[in-house]
């Protein structure tokens, strides 16, 4: 009933309000979206990181075979075998022993890692015919494992702290949705200025890597492939391939007999467990 | 004779188990559950060796050029509760010296994990001490295998029992040794030994129950962030003998007898590592070991040094590391040791590729003798999954006939080795 009796100028009035609402509406809203926008693709990169990182909390430890393919531009092939012991860091980066089954003039070497959220992690070796452990210096990050492609900061533990972020865009990868982000890395020894990373909506699976030299021009892609999951939560890629773009040279690493939760402890990661490695 | 044909046996066996392990792994190939399951292991290695004297020899029953086989297996058998046994002997057999052609048990122990993060070792074992490249000085639990390399590296097994207690405040290794290891010495047609021959058949002793003697020893170690600290003890029988030249009366000749005394020792090591920089200091303090003059003053001695790594240098893959160490012995020149005022400056390229190509280079250059030193070169490459060539040449110079470096002045050598590992 109302409706009906309704004065013309009160009509105006609510017409003028409205008008003015929504522009004053559509200002804000534009202004709230630049802000956000601004703040986003960096706080949007770092949320995507801490989501990937949390999916994976609490796998406490595992073990695993490791077959490394080392391919240069000729094709022609070398292999590296090892097994890993690994044990998740509480409070601080992760902890792992590798010790080498081939080739044989390196069997039985091994290797120990405590990795840190920030600094240079704690490196020993342990030299078989000599029986001896010595701690080595961890600052060559760039530098590459056992002639590999991978280089040592491609392996060791990836922690949040160790870049800065940044989302880039979303797209397909494959057959599955993708995040886009650049990570930069902290540690001004690193021997990439960024990472393009594609980590899937779904499960927040890193799916591909693409590293830029300190040029910025582009230098690897790491791809992951073979997703499995362990303990009905955590996925783990049972191949990655790394591609060098700029001398054609290869390396496939495989993944082989993952076992979580094996009753690892520290006490199995401390300098006199080298000798007993293998 | 029959010492060359039981090493050709033991050689055949090394073979036979290396071929045995093959066969084995082939056989057994089905996924076991935990990629460190599997009982018995087997591996080792096989190298023929050929070594050219740039000098003709002091003594006429020396050789130019020598050819030489040697072998080592290592058999692990490990429970299904993490214990353990290795057994690992090793034979040399040599063209020209019959004190070279040799064999050794390097390890036959017990590996025991124990409750609450205590570990026992029994058996003949193997265990390292130190951080510095040039001369392993605080290195003392086994015997060094005196044939093998001029280096030094190359050790005896030694019989013990070895508690370790690892913490979080550090480790602790406590040892008891029953049983001594004398040093081994090239023959008189080998190379690469003083003028007058070492008789190791008349050892002498400090301690009446002479080999018998139990030797015992404590360490602790711990690592401090950038800081890796070793403290040890040692009480026994010294592993460095004093050389006693005495007339053999039957032949009438002079030859050095060894006499091996019992010592005290306090020892240090640490090493820093930052960055590029590794920072490394040796220490020790010892009661009982006679000098050149017989004397037996305590004395301490020491090396420091450090090792700078270049990355990836002219835009290769390969690093080139820069070493160097400073020796002193308290006692100078009335010192048993080559080591007693020297500076070691080494080369390290690393060429981090897929045959995992090194190449060390050194000089230990005496600081009292302008005249003393030793250069070393050593190269090694991987041929195969199985095969790697060793390269390496050793160049002694000294015009001080009582440098200990005297009787090695014609020794200086080119060595080749090629190394089946399986």
């Amino acid at each position: 009933m109302q409706t009906l009796y309704r004065n013309p100028r009160d009509r105006c009035l609510r017409g003028f309000i409205l008008v003015a609402g929504a522009i004053v509406l559509a200002a804000l809203t534009s202004a709230i979206t630049t802000l956000a926008h601004a703040e986003t693709a960096e706080a949007k990169g770092l949320a995507i990181a801490v989501e990937t990182d949390k999916r994976d909390l609490g796998w406490g430890d595992a073990k695993a075979k490791l077959v490394m393919l080392l391919k240069n531009s000729q094709g022609q092939s070398a292999k590296r075998q090892m097994r890993m012991r690994l044990l998740e860091g509480k409070g601080d980066g992760d902890k792992s022993m590798i010790v080498f089954d081939w080739p044989k003039d390196i069997d039985g070497t091994a290797l120990l890692t405590w990795s840190h959220k920030s600094g240079d992690d704690d490196q020993w070796l342990f030299l078989p015919a000599l029986r001896r452990v010595k701690r080595i210096s961890s600052s060559n990050k760039s530098g590459s494992f056992v002639g590999s492609e991978f280089s040592y900061e491609d392996l060791s533990s990836q922690e949040i702290e160790k870049y800065k972020y940044k989302w880039l865009r979303d797209e397909a990868c494959g057959k599955q949705q993708c995040f886009v982000i650049n990570r930069y890395p902290v540690d001004k020894r690193s021997g990439y200025t960024r990472q393009e990373t594609w980590i899937d909506k779904t499960e927040y699976r890193i799916q591909k890597i693409d590293y830029y030299d300190r040029k910025n021009s582009k230098l690897k892609t790491l791809t992951f492939t073979n997703y499995k999951q362990y303990l009905g939560k955590y996925w783990r890629a049972h191949l990655l391939t790394m591609v060098n773009h700029q001398t054609g040279k290869s390396t496939a690493l495989q993944w082989q007999e993952y076992k979580f939760r094996t009753g690892l402890r520290d006490g199995d990661f401390r300098r006199n467990a080298l000798r007993r490695a293998r | 004779m029959v010492r060359g044909t039981a090493a050709l046996v033991a050689a055949a066996l090394i073979a036979a188990l290396g071929l045995m392990q093959g066969a084995w792994a082939q056989a057994s190939g089905d996924k076991p559950k935990d990629p460190f399951d599997g009982h018995l292991s087997v591996s080792g290695n096989v190298g023929l060796e050929g070594r050219l004297f740039t000098q003709s020899p002091v003594f006429s029953s020396q050789k130019r050029a020598t050819v030489s086989l040697d072998g080592e297996v290592e058999l692990v058998y490990r429970f299904e509760n993490g214990d353990r046994f290795t057994f690992k002997p090793f034979g040399r057999l040599d063209s020209a010296d019959e004190k070279r052609s040799h064999w050794d048990i390097r390890e036959a122990a017990f590996l025991l994990r124990l409750p609450k993060d205590f570990e026992l070792r029994a058996g003949v074992s193997k265990v390292f001490w130190g951080v510095a490249e040039s001369n392993h000085l605080i290195d003392i639990i086994n015997q060094t295998d005196g044939v093998e390399s001029p280096d030094g590296e190359d050790k005896l097994g030694q019989p013990m029992v070895m508690l370790t207690l690892a913490k979080d405040w550090g480790t602790l290794d406590v040892f008891f040794l029953p049983w001594f290891r004398e040093r081994t010495f090239p023959g008189r047609s080998g190379r690469l030994r003083p003028p007058l021959y070492i008789d190791t058949r008349k050892a002498r002793y400090e301690s009446k129950l002479e080999q018998r003697h139990p030797d015992f020893a404590i360490r602790f170690n711990k690592t401090i962030g950038k800081l890796d600290l070793d403290l040890a003890y040692f009480y026994g029988t010294s592993r460095d003998p004093a050389l006693v030249p005495s007339l053999r009366p039957s032949t009438g000749e002079i030859v050095l007898v060894p006499f091996y005394p019992l010592i005290h020792q306090g020892s240090i090591a640490a090493q820093y590592t930052t960055g590029p920089w590794l920072l490394k200091f040796e220490g020790l303090y010892r009661h009982g070991q006679p000098d050149a003059r017989g004397i037996r003053d305590d004395y301490v001695a020491a090396v420091a040094g450090f090792e700078y790594t270049f990355y990836s240098i002219f835009k290769s893959k390969s690093d080139l590391g820069v070493l160097m160490e400073v020796h002193y012995d308290q006692r100078g020149r009335n010192a048993v040791t080559p080591f007693q005022r020297d500076i070691f400056a080494g080369l390290r390229w690393t060429a981090n590729d897929a045959e995992d190509t090194t190449l060390l280079f050194g000089v230990v250059q005496d600081i009292q003798e302008g005249g003393t030193r030793g250069i070393f070169v050593e190269a090694s490459r991987r041929l195969s999954g199985h095969f790697k060539l060793e390269l390496e040449a050793r160049f002694f110079n000294t015009g001080n006939p009582k440098n200990i470096f005297y009787g090695l002045r014609r020794d200086d050598y080119v060595q080749a080795k090629l190394i089946y590992s399986f």
